[in-house]
């Protein structure tokens, strides 16, 4: 577990970090909250020649919240999203999320823009940033672009993001929908065996709109267009849960690992969203 | 002489034992202070790491050490013919066998070690474990020890196929051994013809110890004075010296063994290690120390895993339930070397004790060692010798006998348990239980809990889970477990030869304060508390003026080391009986100073007394002083005393543990609610320091129970190298546990002490492993093989059709 030898850039700008990445290309790679990064360098599965460090670069940190619509630095920890009263007021999904992500150890490192663009399977925050219906800033050599976090993820670890750009922040609409985010894990600090992120508004009796993501159930986070269509209309009662779950389970592909077979994710998926459409209805 | 101290303030000043003293160790270990193996930095040191199989199975056709020996900083690479000269490329296990300190031609198991490359830093080391390149041909795995019997394929191509193995004749060549206790043709006759009997498979998994520190050495040769100092994580440091004087064959006056603070052993530092040969090697080779530390892969994937044991039995039983016979045929899956680390006529360690605490008059065991390609071991993990192993399989099979009798299976265990005027009690296995009340415990345990509401509860939740109210079932875990610790009488137990008493030498200093040294060696227990509460109370001088060390082979006694629950129960001895003779001398002193015989004063608290004349007196201050300085006729200066103790019998603590749990059927999690233990590990010396044993031997229960494993795919590739996968549990896992106690002293102990440490891994295990089951056995579940972690309890669930 002892990482190959790597020059450690720590850049205090944003074009600081980018003329970095445009100098070494495929041998530099960015630094958040390296809870995912450096365990990899000391398997030596990932060989990082330049390491830039983007703790310094105080444009990536930060929370707002303003005409409705919630901006995270990339460079915010989990730890100071659970700490955020807007996050609480805005998003709840997000703080509720956050709460369940590693161990608080983990929370006062790890990073959103971490979490986010390093394209693992098992981060929960690609699946709930689907679910808000986000966008994600890139910064790079000629300007910044935004891409939508379901157009983002395309296999896993691999993103739209290029090499030489940086995530620099997520931006997404602040809602007052029902809400849960609910993740079976086998233990504290572990990826999700299935988890799943559900929003819901109300108008009368019925479901007026929802949003349904799943995370770990496939080598991207899902976003399931159809099950939320299955809700939307209903008085979300069992039939609706029922054709919300068999809609979600088209659209995911777990693979059989450590925390279980295929059989047995794809049934726990299937409770989980049951768990999560029924919490997020309560509150909506 | 003015004494305004009362005789309570006496007792208390002394924080004998029974006092909840605290722990003297602690002080250092919260505040970083701690000196492990790793905080061990000498003048000059090279750094080691190992080149590991990829392959589980493999002939090694070359080794290039060309590139990794061009890398600055790199000063050697050894392989296996390097060692060879010194007849250092095998070593012997404890077990009996060898094995391969480097790669001999061939890999027997992935990670295993191929190469040793010496280096100046650490991280050279790890860069040059990359450079070398070695060509492999891969050969057939075999991970299934069934399998492995049955295949043409020989793993251990040094042993000689026919030849007889250490414990005697060998089947196959991938077999070790058959070890065979009690009466086979008795006990199946009584099969024959009982009432009832219960047949079941009962696996219990592999897992590993995992040490919060991995392990490690630094070896130092002085090649001026000829001097070897070993620094490691060593379970047993003097039989480190003596293994490294045979094998090196340096004069064992002239090695020095340190076990400096070890953070935590459970089995894991007990054999010896490649890298304690390789980095020995290394520093000879090189003359300067060198240090190798393995990290948590390394660790997982090549030291010593524990379990493996595939227990077929059968048990017999009137139909009132009274048993009659026990049958238990195990097949021991050993890895690629017999490494277990078993007193020598042990080779599956006291696994005999599977009678439990039940009067069973006729039983059998046969043990079928086996090889495979996996990493080798079989230690006793937080456990005596193969004791949860054993408890694991009785402990079941009753569970399994009481569904097959359509019975309570706490009213199962109370008319089979041994009588408390049984005692001492002769098993059909072989061993004499020294001291135990079951009924008054197990009586005990289910009051505390309320075991017949719990079990009303059950019925409730059971009604309204079919009603389609809950999806959760209720499962409640009982056990009663005896255990065999405190090797052992040296007649009976050794390893490698050396019998397995243990020692404590005393110097009093003349203002009367103390050190004591022993042979064994905390990593954890809390040695330096306890031992001195035993001396404050035999001598009478407070156990804060008491310093306790061990681990230095150079001023300690010689001892066989802390594992299998042993050191108070045999260190412990030792160091009440050194106390005694300290005692005894005191005596002596004093009637001299009060001018009396030596018969006519009598010792009290911490003074002795004139008889019928309390107010003459010397305190042991007074008396410690008086033997630096006064010419006491026929009496030699100073106060010395040295005990080597060995035991005339095991000792056999017990306890009764329950386990109330919630079952979710749908997502297959396991919710803790309840955890009840009552331990009686006879005497009781410091009632918080048994606490604190019996939460980490609870939770190491839970970890082995509900997650932890050691597992392999098909082609031997080890599954479970992180603790992403491995599991240890943390707080937030770990439910709260509610501890009670009796206490049933050990009649032949000098202070009726028995040992705790591993009772809670004994009996916790079995006790959450039968509430997982307890909650299905409604619906017809009788065996389910641990871990029960999410996705199996799901399966028990799924497979009887819980989810249609």
């Amino acid at each position: 577990m002892i990482p190959a030898a790597f020059e450690y850039h720590r850049p205090d700008s944003i074009s600081a970090a980018l003329a970095i990445l445009q100098d070494h290309g495929d041998d530099a790679r960015v630094l958040a909250g390296g809870h995912s990064l450096i365990p990899m360098m000391k398997l030596r599965m990932a060989d990082i020649p330049h390491l830039v460090d983007l703790q310094d670069v105080a444009d990536l940190r930060g929370i707002s919240v303003q005409d409705g619509t919630v901006s995270i630095g990339a460079m915010t920890t989990q730890a100071e999203l659970i700490a955020s009263a807007d996050i609480a007021k805005a998003a709840p999904i997000l703080h509720e999320a956050a709460l369940q992500i590693a161990d608080p150890q983990v929370r006062y490192m790890g990073t959103v823009g971490g979490n986010i663009a390093n394209g693992d399977p098992g981060n929960d925050l690609p699946g709930l940033m689907q679910c808000l219906d986000a966008t994600f800033t890139l910064a790079g050599p000629d300007g910044s672009r935004d891409v939508a976090a379901r157009e983002f993820y395309e296999a896993a670890y691999m993103t739209a993001r290029e090499d030489d750009e940086i995530l620099t922040r997520v931006s997404f609409a602040g809602t007052d929908a029902g809400y849960a985010y609910e993740k079976q894990k086998r233990k504290i600090g572990d990826y999700a065996t299935a988890a799943a992120a559900v929003l819901l508004k109300k108008d009368g009796d019925k479901v007026s709109s929802a949003s349904v993501a799943m995370t770990n159930l496939s080598d991207v986070p899902v976003f399931s267009k159809a099950a939320g269509a299955a809700l939307v209309g209903t008085a979300c009662d069992a039939d609706a849960v029922k054709a919300a779950v068999a809609a979600m389970l088209d659209d995911i592909d777990p693979n059989e690992d450590n925390r279980g077979p295929v059989a047995f994710k794809r049934h726990v998926a299937g409770v989980i969203l049951g768990r999560a459409i029924a919490r997020a209805w309560s509150r909506s | 002489m003015k004494d305004e101290v009362t005789r309570d303030e006496r007792v208390a000043n002394l924080k004998g034992m029974g006092c909840a003293r605290k722990r003297v160790e602690d002080a250092r270990f919260t505040q970083g202070k701690g000196n492990y193996i790793d905080d061990i930095n000498l003048p000059g040191m090279l750094h080691g790491d190992f080149v590991r199989s990829p392959y589980a199975h493999a002939r090694v056709k070359s080794i290039n050490i060309d590139a990794a020996m061009a890398l600055p900083g790199v000063v050697a690479v050894l392989t296996a013919k390097d060692l060879e000269p010194l007849s250092l490329h095998w070593m012997p296990t404890l077990a009996g066998d060898k094995q391969m300190v480097l790669a001999d031609g061939k890999v027997l198991f992935q990670g295993q070690e191929v190469a040793f490359v010496v280096a100046k830093d650490r991280y050279i080391a790890a860069d040059a474990v990359e450079l070398v390149e070695v060509e492999y041909e891969e050969l057939p795995v075999i991970v299934d020890p069934f399998k492995s019997l049955q295949s043409d394929v020989v793993l251990r191509e040094d042993l000689e196929p026919g030849a007889d193995g250490a414990h005697g004749p060998r089947k196959h060549p991938n077999h070790i051994f058959l070890w065979e206790v009690g009466d086979k043709s008795a006990t199946e006759a009584v099969l024959d013809e009982a009432d009832v009997v219960a047949e079941e498979m009962v696996y219990y998994h592999r897992t590993h110890p995992c040490p919060l520190e991995p392990c490690g050495s630094v070896a130092s040769m002085d090649k001026v004075n000829g001097k070897l100092t070993l620094y490691g994580t060593f379970q047993a440091p003097h039989v480190v010296r003596t293994v490294a004087s045979l094998l090196s064959g340096i004069e064992e006056h002239n090695i020095r063994v340190v076990s400096p603070d070890i953070g935590g052993g459970f089995g894991n530092k007990v054999g010896v290690y490649p890298g304690y040969v390789c980095s020995i090697v290394a520093s000879i080779v090189t003359g300067v120390p060198v240090k190798w530390i393995e990290d948590r892969m390394d660790n997982l994937m090549s030291t010593a895993f524990a379990r493996d044991y595939h227990m077929h039995g059968k048990i017999s039983a009137t139909k009132e339930g009274k048993i009659t016979g026990l049958w238990c045929h195990t097949t021991a899956d050993h890895g690629a070397f017999d490494a277990c680390a078993d007193p020598t006529k042990y080779p599956a360690g006291f696994m005999s004790i599977c009678t439990g605490s039940y009067d069973i008059p006729v039983a059998y065991l046969g043990v079928d060692g086996v090889y495979t390609n996996k990493a080798p071991g079989g230690v006793a993990y937080r456990c005596s010798f193969r004791v949860t192993e054993a408890a694991y399989f009785i402990e079941r099979m009753i569970e399994v006998l009481a569904i097959e009798l359509n019975m309570d299976a706490a009213e199962l265990r109370r008319i089979n348990f041994i009588k408390k005027e049984q005692f001492p009690y002769n098993s059909a296995l072989g061993w004499e239980y020294d001291s135990g009340d079951y009924h008054t415990a197990w009586d005990k345990a289910l009051e505390a809990v309320d075991y017949k509401g719990l079990r009303a509860e059950q019925t409730e939740r059971l009604e309204a889970f079919k009603r389609g109210e809950t999806r959760k079932l209720m499962g409640i875990g009982l056990t009663f477990f005896t255990e065999i610790v405190g090797a052992g009488p040296v007649k009976n137990c050794d390893i490698l030869g050396m019998g397995m008493f243990d020692s404590c030498e005393i110097r009093i200093h003349p203002t009367g304060s103390a050190i004591a040294r022993l042979g064994t060696i905390s990593q954890g227990q809390g040695h330096a508390t306890t031992f001195a509460q035993i001396l404050a109370s035999e001598i009478g001088i407070p156990a804060d003026s008491i310093t306790i060390e061990e681990g230095d082979t150079d001023t300690a006694p010689y001892g066989l080391g802390t594992y299998g629950s042993r050191s108070t129960p045999v260190a412990g001895a030792a160091t009440a009986l050194a106390g005694r003779k300290i005692r005894a001398k005191a005596q002596m002193i004093a009637a001299y100073l009060l001018e009396v015989h030596d018969d006519d004063v009598e010792f009290d608290v911490d003074r002795f007394v004139v008889k019928g004349a309390p107010e003459r007196f010397k305190t042991m201050k007074e008396i410690a002083y008086a033997s630096y300085n006064q010419a006491i006729p026929g009496v030699e200066p100073g106060l010395e005393a040295v005990s080597y103790y060995d035991p005339p019998n095991m000792t056999y603590p017990f306890g009764a543990y329950i386990c109330v749990m919630d079952v979710d059927v749908d997502t297959g999690t396991a919710d803790i609610r309840q955890f009840y233990a009552l331990d009686d590990c006879g005497t009781r010396i410091n009632p918080m320091v048994i606490e604190g044993q019996v939460h980490g031997g609870l939770t190491e229960a839970l970890a082995i129970a509900m997650g932890q494993e050691i597992a392999y795919d098909e082609m031997g590739n080890h599954k479970t190298s992180t603790l992403m996968d491995f599991f240890i549990p943390t707080a937030w896992e770990t439910p709260h546990y509610t501890t009670d106690h009796t206490v049933t002293p050990s009649p032949h102990h000098p202070i009726g002490a028995k040992g705790v440490g591993e009772s809670p891994n004994v009996g916790g295990v079995p006790a959450f492993s039968n509430a997982v089951h307890d909650a299905f056995r409604p619906f017809g579940l009788r065996q389910s093989h641990m871990p029960h972690d999410h996705w199996r309890i799901w399966k028990i669930a799924n497979g009887l059709g819980l989810h249609d």
